[in-house]
């Protein structure tokens, strides 16, 4: 497997648009529930936040706070490009069919259909200590959902 | 019979690509093809490279002679303690230290906790008197360097949590050298420990060990030398060193992992309580208490990594062989080279001393607009082996602004051509990142 089918265009892209990336800079959508998870790969010192707002039953903002390599920054810009208007249910399953790929090895092949741009990261599973560069986000995000989901964390109306 | 190098190498030439090329076919491993391409092994500071002679050192005695040491009368057994008490015998002579003072440890990381527990236990009841000197409280200090490896910051963070003693430590500046003037107020009346590296895994700096050694002593302080970047690649004699303890691991110097060392004074070890307790360490044993064998058995319970010594010590022949001074002299043309092609790259940034001053033939650098986890990853694709991470110093690398570097780090059996396929390779990666 060549470095090509590793960094794809559009993954070197997105590691430079970080599309989603500032918490500071988007406010929290008024009334919606909200999570926020951090998360950290020890290994490489990578670490990201990410902050999942849902209303009415869809993800109505995902933004998120990261520092990392190409891998891990691409996929978060994906993921927030992704998720923003994804009914709940659509969004977890996504997560567990982007899981599913990434530690196939190589043996699942991702259905651009279910992943749009994140059909990508599908090399990625070849290389066994970068799966988690890319799980990163995906993590914090599922994460956080399930926190916005779980708990009634909403921002109080102004 | 114990394996001897494959060939004699003259000892008062200094080494050069030609000889490197003959030391090479010793290591089995670097001849092959990663990702199409030559493997570049950079790698050597996290684990090194074992020659021919240092395998087969370990697979003639499970061949020839595998039984429990200290125990038993039969041939085997005797043998195997014999190897086993030469091979330590060797190691100590390799640093300058008598037999007795050398403990083996799994690694430097468990020799610095079998120090920092030890310390613990001798403030703990049942310690004794002998041991009381070792016992910290509160208004005792530990001293560290900002520099450290975390094998030698957390065992005495969690010494300190634990006894109420405050930690402390020297500072380094920008080009990454311990700031002796620092160092001088840092260490006072209330230091009980000064804990430093030889050199940095990460800075290649080389540190003033006399001069640290001095101000441990002037307070009456102990000092713990992390020697894992030295003794592979430097002569190191702890005794004109003149610290109380050092530790090292065997896999950073040709042999397997799975053993390390601990050198202590033979006075100091002797009165420290025991770390592990268990078989082949005590005297007499009852039911309610035990009685403790001298160094070093007394910190060897349980049984030994026997083949793993018996291999460090066919390790620490092959080095003597090839002279310690010859390969420190080759290191360091290595990473002057290094160090001037890396500088001369835009958009690199090398950590520690700048090119021309002495350092060990390694160099960790930031490459601006990518991250060390895909400077990695394109080194690779290329068959060049080199470290991504913080390499267990975060500290450090909060220092200077950083999350993590890239580390390039050589050994006897690297060549200048190793070197310069490294930086053409780094020379590409901003290209093809699109920075």
């Amino acid at each position: 497997m060549g470095l090509d089918q590793l960094y794809q265009q559009i993954i070197l892209e997105h590691a430079k648009l970080r599309h989603g990336s500032g918490l500071a800079t988007a406010a929290l959508p008024d009334g919606d529930a909200h999570g926020e998870s951090h998360q950290l790969n020890p290994v490489c010192g990578d670490e990201i936040t990410v902050r999942v707002a849902v209303k009415d039953g869809r993800v109505s903002q995902l933004r998120w706070d990261g520092n990392g390599c190409s891998i891990s920054m691409a996929s978060a810009s994906v993921l927030s490009e992704m998720a923003e208007g994804m009914e709940v249910a659509e969004f977890t399953g996504m997560i567990g069919t982007f899981r599913d790929v990434l530690r196939s090895r190589g043996t699942v092949a991702a259905d651009p259909e279910v992943l749009g741009d994140a059909a990508a990261f599908e090399g990625v599973s070849r290389f066994a200590a970068r799966v988690k560069c890319a799980m990163l986000s995906w993590v914090a995000a599922e994460d956080a959902l399930s926190q916005a989901t779980t708990s009634q964390a909403t921002k109080p109306e102004a | 019979m114990v394996a001897t190098p494959i060939h004699l190498r003259p000892s008062a030439t200094e080494l050069g690509n030609e000889e490197i090329l003959r030391i090479r076919n010793d290591f089995p491993i670097l001849d092959q093809m990663v990702n199409g391409q030559r493997l570049v092994y950079l790698d050597s500071g996290a684990t090194s490279q074992n020659p021919i002679s240092v395998i087969e050192a370990e697979q003639e005695f499970y061949e020839q002679r595998n039984a429990a040491v200290h125990r038993g009368a039969h041939f085997l057994a005797v043998e195997a303690t014999e190897a086993f008490e030469d091979a330590r015998a060797s190691v100590a002579a390799f640093i300058g230290a008598e037999w007795d003072e050398v403990v083996w440890t799994s690694n430097a990381t468990e020799a610095l906790n079998l120090l920092s527990y030890s310390f613990l236990n001798a403030g703990l009841p049942g310690a004794g008197s002998e041991a009381a000197r070792f016992a910290l409280g509160e208004g005792d200090e530990i001293v560290v360097t900002e520099m450290e490896h975390h094998a030698n910051l957390i065992p005495w963070q969690q010494l300190a949590i634990r006894t109420g003693a405050v930690l402390r430590y020297i500072p380094i500046d920008d080009v990454g050298t311990l700031d002796l003037e620092k160092a001088a107020k840092v260490i006072g009346d209330r230091t009980r420990i000064v804990a430093f590296t030889h050199a940095s895994n990460v800075l290649g700096t080389i540190n003033p060990v006399e001069q640290l050694v001095r101000l441990a002593r002037s307070v009456g302080a102990l000092t713990v030398l992390d020697a894992c970047q030295s003794v592979p690649h430097l002569p190191v004699h702890v005794k004109a060193l003149g610290v109380d303890f050092a530790v090292f691991s065997g896999h950073k110097m040709l042999a397997p992992t799975g053993v390390g060392v601990l050198y202590g004074r033979s006075e100091l070890l002797n009165a420290m309580p025991p770390f592990l307790t268990g078989g082949s360490m005590i005297t007499t044993v009852t039911m309610e208490k035990a009685d403790f064998l001298p160094s070093p058995q007394r910190f060897e319970a349980g049984t030994q990594r026997i083949s793993q010594s018996i291999a460090l010590a066919s390790a620490v022949n092959y080095l003597s062989e090839t002279g310690m001074e010859r390969i420190h002299a080759w290191e360091s043309i290595l990473g002057s080279r290094l160090v001037e092609g890396l500088s001369e790259i835009p958009g690199i940034r090398v950590l520690g001393p700048a090119a021309g001053e002495d350092r060990l033939g390694l160099a960790a650098f930031d490459v601006d607009g990518v991250h060390a986890h895909d400077v990695g990853q394109f080194l690779d694709s290329r068959g060049i082996a080199v470290r991504v991470g913080h390499h267990c110093a975060q500290p450090l690398h909060r220092r200077f602004g950083l999350a993590a570097t890239t580390r390039a780090s050589t050994y006897l059996y690297n060549t200048t051509d190793d070197v310069d396929a490294l930086l053409e390779a780094v020379a590409a990666v901003r290209p093809y990142f699109g920075v």
